[in-house]
């Protein structure tokens, strides 16, 4: 599979499971569409963010191995470290033997809620500048 | 490999953490709040419930009903109109008179089981997980687990959308609409109040002091220490009066310890039994209901978090794989030099990534 497809493909799971998070999906009907019923169970979506997101970093260390840092691009490089750095510590936040007080507890989920918003703007802005683009072609 | 991994290692899950270099992140964190963090010295504190002693006076209740009326919510009415429709108010507190279960503003309750011929009395609150889901998947980092071991909600800041009952395997937290922090965002859209439950009485303890339930009780029930202790002796307990215990080993551990003189699987038999008869059976009226809503079992519990937490090795792993995938592919391209590589599917891939 082409590389960035993987990537797209990766951030999309990650941004479903992130948001299914939220206690949103079943509020508001979606997990009531036939096949979707799973997006409203908290313990698998938990388990595909992680899954995805083990995934991504696979992607990231490969990517960067091979073809260099710059081949991903400044700005996506900066969000991806932004999200990483915040969900590293929000995963180990959850083992067992693992706590945080209750204010770092609340910061980090807090940024890393803020650097998945920035992320998922900047990709929506890319869609937008890109389709006028696309469709010219 | 990865589910060959005892997520139950607590040595080796420490030990990565230190290698991880977290311990320095805490330093970062402000004076106050780096008490709380990594608490390696073993003082996750623990209660033992011998429910020989307990005769249901419910004096813990009353204390606990005192001691925390300050912190009862204090809603607003009418409420916001709520989006969809399908999202309902959850009210009590037109009902805070009720302690037969648990509430906004009754955050403990003794529940009675008859099995073999004796009437059990057991004082409920929260488990207080060594790995709480409540807290573990908080989305919004209300809820935290703390060094001590006391799970708690900052009532300041929940969103009131109940993820954490959703989750919790006693479905412990309850929710009162009309109060907290979702009435100043989108009231209509997100949110729907607060969650309260036991936070094990956190600033009387800071201060000192022993939690109020454990103090107001004449029979001395319940006893807390260091987890060790507190599970050593109940364990004793155990084997020397022929008794049972429930929270050891309940979603992957908690900090309440059951000690029963009959097993659980017969109390909870007999609360599912009340759970029928108190809805059916004239001479059952009176009955009140022992399992249900605010009125949690006492089955077995499989650890909520262990699939999450193998999980969590393969995130840490992955970057290792991603670098050893590489060098396997440059290894793999060095050894193939003498074929040339197709020169248009080349192109063709650098064509799809600038475009990206
Ligand atoms: S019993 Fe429920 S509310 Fe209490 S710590 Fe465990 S998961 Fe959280
Ligand atoms: S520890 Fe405190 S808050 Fe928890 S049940 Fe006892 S009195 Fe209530
Ligand atoms: S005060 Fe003690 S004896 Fe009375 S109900 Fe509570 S735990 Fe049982």
């Amino acid at each position: 599979m082409p590389s960035l497809t993987l990537y797209r493909l990766v951030v999309a799971v990650l941004a479903v499971s992130g948001v299914a998070q939220m206690p949103i999906f079943k509020r508001y009907y979606i997990a009531d569409i036939p096949g979707l019923g799973w997006t409203a169970d908290f313990i698998f979506t938990h388990r595909l963010h992680y899954l995805a997101a083990a995934a991504l970093l696979f992607w990231l260390a490969r990517r960067i191995v091979l073809s260099g840092a710059s081949s991903i691009g400044e700005g996506r490089l900066a969000l991806l470290l932004a999200l990483i750095a915040t969900g590293v510590p929000r995963m180990l936040k959850n083992l067992p033997d693992v706590s945080f007080s209750p204010t770092a507890t609340m910061l980090i989920d807090w940024t890393h809620l803020g650097a998945a918003m920035a992320l998922g703007l900047t990709a929506l802005a890319m869609v937008f500048k890109r389709h006028p683009h696309t469709s010219r072609r | 490999m990865l589910t060959s991994v005892d997520t139950k290692s607590r040595f080796s899950r420490r030990t990565l953490f230190k290698t991880l270099g977290l311990g320095g992140a805490a330093a970062l964190m402000p004076a106050r709040s780096r008490a709380a963090v990594l608490p390696d010295t073993g003082q996750e504190m623990a209660t033992l419930l011998d429910l020989n002693k307990c005769i249901g006076c419910g004096a813990c209740v009353d204390a606990c009903r005192d001691v925390n009326a300050s912190r009862y919510p204090e809603p607003k009415k009418p409420f916001p109109v709520m989006y969809p429709s399908r999202v309902k108010a959850e009210d009590f507190s037109d009902n805070r008179h009720v302690d037969n279960r648990l509430t906004p503003y009754n955050w403990l309750f003794i529940q009675s089981a008859t099995a073999e011929g004796r009437e059990v009395f057991i004082p409920r609150r929260c488990m207080h997980c060594q790995n709480p889901p409540c807290a573990n998947l908080c989305p919004w980092g209300a809820a935290a687990r703390q060094g001590s071991g006391t799970v708690a909600i900052n009532t300041d800041i929940c969103l009131g959308g109940a993820k954490c009952r959703d989750v919790c395997p006693w479905e412990i937290p309850q929710r009162q609409t009309g109060v907290g922090l979702y009435l100043d965002l989108a009231p209509s859209l997100g949110g729907n109040g607060v969650m309260f439950k036991c936070d094990r009485c956190s600033d009387r303890v800071a201060n000192g002091k022993l939690p109020a339930c454990i103090g107001a009780c004449p029979n001395g029930v319940q006893e807390m220490g260091p987890r060790d202790v507190i599970v050593a002796k109940a364990r004793d307990l155990a084997k020397a009066t022929g008794g049972f215990l429930y929270g050891l080993e309940e979603n992957g551990g908690t900090n309440t310890i059951y000690l029963s003189p009959v097993s659980f699987e017969k109390l909870n038999a007999a609360l599912m039994e009340g759970k029928q008869s108190g809805k059916t059976g004239a001479n059952t009226s009176e009955r009140v209901e022992q399992q249900g809503p605010g009125r949690p079992h006492l089955a077995r519990v499989a650890d909520v978090m262990a699939g999450s937490n193998t999980l969590a090795w393969a995130v840490l792993l992955a970057p290792l794989a991603g670098v050893a995938s590489a060098f396997l592919k440059g290894t793999r391209k060095l050894m193939n030099t003498s074929s040339p590589q197709p020169a248009v599917s080349d192109a063709a891939a650098r064509k799809e990534e600038r475009n990206a």
